[in-house]
């Protein structure tokens, strides 16, 4: 399972639906940025990363019938919503780590700052006269 | 095979602590003392702040910025650098509260003795309100709204030069206008003949004084600039060493070190758990220029929370807000109309929240939220909704279901905001203040230190960091920190001068 499989971008495109429209250069650079990023984690979480990727393509398999990366997207969205309510700890912060990661890859491209409109300059006040 | 090297006195750690002893101790170097400052990550060339927000964070902070506290619930941020995490705070520079200090009961520490050192360093540090001008709209908003929904708001003294406004503060000034260790007191010590080696990890503390240490080598294409040492292991020898490596730093590298600690070593751990609250205005507003906390509202003592104003940059915004989809990308759409407050719940020593240290010595921090936290964040987070609508915002994001507040709910947050939407694991909590795990007290059976920093029955032994304060601050720590680290060094300087006679 790795951060192009079908099921992070299905999650990806849940947790940013703007993601959807990214071009296959864009989708490199938001999985670059999250490859980097679980490089320099521990082992440990990297593992638990790959397994509940696992665990979310195939669970709603014996819920809805189909893994989640062929879910319609308001299923899938469902799904993912009561992910980060369950009462279950380990499943809250599981989803919370990958919604982390796709809002670290997507927010963390140049393009996507400006197109928020975050125009933050070292220049400060001298950059908006 | 290990180099061996021998100084008088070594600090570990270069932050509001380290470099503050630093600084303190640096004329014994013309009476021939040796002192050595080790410092686990590298010193920063100016051109390297470039503000840009995931390649500072990552050459800056502990895991990008995101130490996961064990259960995963909360993330930690504190630097490694040359100035430490004094590189990355807002400078907000604030004296500790009388009633916390005697509320600590430490004996032998005396408020006014910790006020007038304090009062030196801000003094050093160039620390002043910012002039009216330098304000922008999102701090404007917060004076304002404040004001209207009957808070008493507080402006920030800072300790800033040159301030231009960028913003940038928590990826490190790119303008150098920030006066922490890293630009006052470390190239003060440097200048007076103080080492300074940085990629310096102590590993452990031997009782006989020796301090194993490990280089790092730079690595291709990280900012940085090399050690001041060759790559490898040393043994260092030591007459007096202290450590201010920080809360987690300092605590950790004890816990592993084969020393006979007191049994409260790591305990006592608080932090200041903070959430960041968004709201939306009709038209844009300058909240990405300008300095970004200059104003807060003290509730600590109360109702267990601060609220101060902020700003932070497109992902740790995103990763901020509750829940995902449209509505999260429909806020993060709204950046330039986002005005932004930082709710700090003042939570207090619980049991079992503590620092730790792994099978091979890395620190793990155990840390459940009590309830008295977790209202504590609640009662913040309505009086940041009251202060949003009264400034004008047309909109709130906040921790509940749904996430968005209109202003039809500013009369109904007791029933919208409640503790059953700070479940942890469902929102970002994070914490920049850490604090405790070698709590200053009387004697081994209560503490880890005497009120000058000595670690009980370790007199060459002394802590200068945040892990000293026996329970939480209930403000932005750094200019105590120093305070007690002044006291630190005074104690070393006596200890030198007993040897000596």
């Amino acid at each position: 399972m790795t951060l192009s499989s079908p099921v992070f971008r299905a999650v990806a495109t849940c947790v940013v639906p703007e993601a959807s429209r990214l071009d296959a250069a864009q989708w490199d650079e938001m999985a670059a940025i999250v490859g980097r990023a679980m490089a320099a984690r521990p082992r440990a979480i990297q593992r638990q990363l790959a397994l509940f990727l696992i665990l979310l393509e195939w669970f709603p398999l014996f819920r809805h019938g189909r893994r989640l990366s062929r879910l319609d997207p308001a299923r899938r969205t469902k799904f993912l919503d009561q992910l980060q309510r369950a009462p279950l700890l380990l499943v809250r912060r599981g989803f919370w780590g990958v919604r982390t990661l796709v809002l670290m890859g997507y927010y963390g491209r140049a393009a996507a700052a400006r197109e928020i409109g975050y125009r933050a300059d070292a220049r400060g006040w001298e950059a908006r006269r | 095979m290990s180099a061996s090297r021998s100084y008088d006195i070594v600090i570990i750690g270069s932050g509001a602590g380290g470099g503050t002893v630093a600084q303190e101790l640096a004329p014994l170097v013309r009476d021939g003392v040796r002192i050595l400052v080790l410092e686990k990550g590298p010193r920063f060339a100016d051109q390297e702040f470039t503000g840009r927000e995931l390649e500072m964070a990552d050459a800056l902070y502990q895991d990008g910025g995101a130490f996961l506290t064990r259960d995963g619930t909360m993330t930690l941020a504190f630097a490694s650098a040359y100035g430490g995490s004094t590189v990355v705070y807002t400078g907000t520079s604030l004296t500790a509260p009388q009633r916390v200090i005697r509320a600590w009961g430490v004996p032998g520490l005396e408020h006014a003795d910790l006020t007038r050192r304090s009062a030196k360093y801000a003094e050093q540090n160039n620390v002043h309100a910012l002039d009216d001008p330098l304000i922008n709209d999102n701090n404007r908003l917060f004076v304002e709204g404040g004001r209207k929904a009957g808070y008493l708001v507080e402006q920030f003294p800072v300790n800033v030069k040159g301030c231009r406004g960028s913003s940038l503060c928590n990826l490190g000034c790119p303008n150098q206008a920030k006066q922490g260790t890293n630009r006052v007191q470390l190239p003060r010590a440097e200048r007076a003949g103080v080492e300074v080696v940085t990629r310096a990890e102590v590993l452990r503390i031997e009782p006989d004084r020796t301090l194993t240490v490990r280089v790092s080598q730079k690595a291709a294409g990280t900012k940085g600039a090399p050690s001041e040492w060759a790559p490898g292991d040393y043994a260092v020898r030591a007459r007096a060493v202290v450590a201010a490596a920080g809360a987690i730093g300092t605590s950790a590298l004890l816990l592993r070190s084969p020393l006979p600690a007191p049994r409260s070593l790591g305990h006592g751990f608080t932090c200041h758990p903070a959430l960041i609250l968004v709201a939306e205005h009709a038209r844009p507003i300058t909240n990405d220029v300008g300095h970004p906390k200059s104003y807060f509202v003290d509730h600590g003592a109360s109702e267990r929370f601060v609220l101060e104003t902020c700003m932070y940059f497109p992902f740790v915004t995103a990763k901020s807000l509750t829940g995902f989809g449209a509505t999260h990308s429909a806020i993060m759409h709204a950046f330039p109309r986002l005005q932004m407050i930082l709710i700090l719940a003042c939570d207090h020593v619980a049991s079992g929240n503590r620092i730790a240290v792994s099978r091979t010595g890395s620190p793990i921090v155990h840390y459940r939220f009590t309830p008295e936290t977790i209202d504590g964040l609640v009662r913040g987070t309505r009086a940041a909704a009251r202060i949003f609508f009264a400034a004008g915002a047309r909109r709130v994001h906040a921790p509940a279901d749904p996430p968005l507040l209109e202003t039809a709910d500013a009369d109904r947050l007791e029933e919208r905001v409640t503790a059953r939407h700070f479940r942890p694991g469902m929102l970002a909590v994070s914490a920049a203040h850490l604090m405790g795990g070698c709590g200053m007290g009387r004697t081994a059976a209560d503490s880890v230190t005497d009120a000058w920093g000595r670690v009980h029955g370790l007199p060459w032994l002394r802590v200068a960091d945040a892990s000293l304060f026996p329970d939480s601050l209930e403000i932005n720590p750094y200019l105590t920190i120093m305070g007690l680290a002044d006291r630190v060094a005074e104690g070393v300087r006596r200890d030198l001068a007993v040897v000596r006679d």
